[in-house]
């Protein structure tokens, strides 16, 4: 820890994203849509050594605190991430991200011969999570098994 | 009130169960004695691509039971103005009881079943799911075999993008079955059904080469390249043709194989076959009517009697 201190100040108010798999947190930035329009930082170091899981992503969102439904959209492609909700530069709540059975709106399938490809189809997107571990998402509609990258590229 | 979407939706035992009031359905499905049950009902039988046996043997079904059916295509209709599937589906929930649908695109079966309150049954679903075919299908297995339990089953040909075979492979796997998976490396089947196959303690082994595994087999089930769901010309050219059955390629088969195709056939079952013991894709192909006629009894809440008179 001592390291990413060193790397990047404590912030006074919002959220950090740490343990993110190391080369995902510009895809947690776009899944999160925070980087665009916001006036305050935010802090992203990425690829630094981690004693839990080898190297990692870390990601500090200054003076925004995220909610549980949008963490859990990092579910798809950052599971195990731990959350901590800073307020005046101490950690003032922890949130686990939790993947849960289905996944409504939270991505579009990405079979170009599923049925939810029509977008002018009103019902819901959804997905259910077959594994955790290994991760294996599949449409509810269609049962395509997901390429995880091209979900990322898929957030409603 | 139940949907039938993906064989994951039945037991074992409601196979076994289904296939029991199949059975006991036959003589009505061969016309021989009138059993009105589903009187005063209403099929919705929405056909959004061309099928010859299953919107005939389903259509059959509902009026040798005395139920009526109506029908959508989607020439003609509100569809080719671009009608949503919930639109169109609200509207067939107000004109029937029952809906049976066949889509292009994959998930629409599920799709409409959310989307209605009405039992739904998936008649196919592009490269998705088949149920109602894979019902008849158990049906011919095990009226020819008098067992669905260990059986050795060859599935032959489009394995990628034929929906009859996904489904069936499921189901089989359910029996304990020994699966082997033949086609051309490009129309191999999908590896999310391999995967699931497998690690659900299967049996499976792939190959290329149909006449090796003749003699061991139960049932050989053929499919065909289907050209229409290739997106390239030249790919399906490739391939097409590539196994064709002859009469004489079953010299060293079993003597109780069977020989299934889901049809319409091309050129990969010689109509020598047809007058072999083997050939079971006529037989089959009649199975749609009794079959159909349990699920839509079961999937409309009617009893049917131990003794159908």
């Amino acid at each position: 820890m001592m390291t990413e201190m060193r790397r990047v100040t404590a912030i006074c108010n919002g959220t950090v994203v740490d343990h993110i798999p190391a080369g995902r947190a510009l895809q947690v930035m776009q899944m999160l849509r925070i980087n665009v329009g916001r006036s305050s930082p935010i802090s992203l170091v990425m690829n630094v050594p981690s004693g839990k899981v080898g190297r990692k992503d870390v990601l500090k969102i200054e003076d925004r605190e995220l909610t549980q439904k949008e963490l859990d959209r990092l579910a798809l492609i950052a599971p195990h991430a731990s959350v901590a909700i800073i307020r005046n530069y101490g950690v003032a709540e922890k949130r686990q991200i939790q993947l849960g059975e289905e996944l409504i709106n939270i991505a579009r399938c990405s079979f170009s011969n599923c049925i939810t490809q029509n977008s002018r189809e009103p019902l819901p997107h959804k997905l259910r999570v077959v594994s955790e571990d290994p991760l294996d998402v599949r449409c509810s509609y269609c049962g395509r098994t997901q390429n995880i990258d091209e979900l990322a590229e898929s957030i409603l | 009130m139940s949907d039938l979407i993906t064989m994951d939706d039945l037991s074992n035992s409601e196979i076994v169960e289904i296939l029991d009031t199949a059975t006991r359905l036959l003589p009505v499905a061969k016309g021989e004695i009138y059993a009105p049950l589903l009187a005063g009902k209403v099929l919705g039988n929405l056909f959004f691509e061309n099928s010859t046996r299953t919107r005939m043997s389903f259509e059959s079904a509902m009026k040798r039971l005395g139920g009526e059916v109506i029908n959508l295509s989607s020439i003609g209709s509100s569809v080719s103005k671009g009608e949503t599937l919930y639109d169109t589906m609200q509207m067939v929930q107000g004109y029937s009881d029952i809906a049976v649908i066949r889509h292009p695109n994959q998930g629409a079966a599920q799709y409409s079943a959310d989307a209605v309150d009405i039992p739904v049954l998936n008649a196919g679903d592009g490269a998705g799911n088949h149920p109602t075919q894979t019902i008849l299908d158990l049906f011919t297995i095990r009226q020819s075999h008098g067992t669905l339990e260990d059986l050795n089953v060859v599935l032959v040909g489009d394995l990628r993008y034929g929906r009859t075979t996904h489904s069936l492979s499921h189901a089989l796997m359910r029996f304990g079955a020994k699966l082997t998976l033949i086609s051309p490396k490009g129309l191999r089947m999908p590896e999310e059904i391999v995967s699931d196959l497998t690690a659900a303690g299967g049996d499976v082994s792939e190959s290329e080469d149909m006449a090796g595994a003749i003699s061991d087999a139960d049932v050989i089930y053929m499919t065909r390249i289907q050209k229409e769901r290739f997106p390239d010309e030249d790919e399906y050219i490739k391939v097409a043709g590539i196994y064709k059955m002859t009469a004489s390629d079953l010299s060293g088969a079993k003597g109780s194989m069977i020989v299934m195709h889901p049809l319409p056939r091309v050129d990969e079952i010689d109509p020598s076959v047809d007058a072999t013991k083997h050939a079971a894709y006529f037989d089959q192909a009649f199975n749609g009517v009794p079959t159909r006629m349990a699920l839509l009894c079961r999937s409309l809440d009617v009893k049917v009697p131990k003794k159908v008179k």
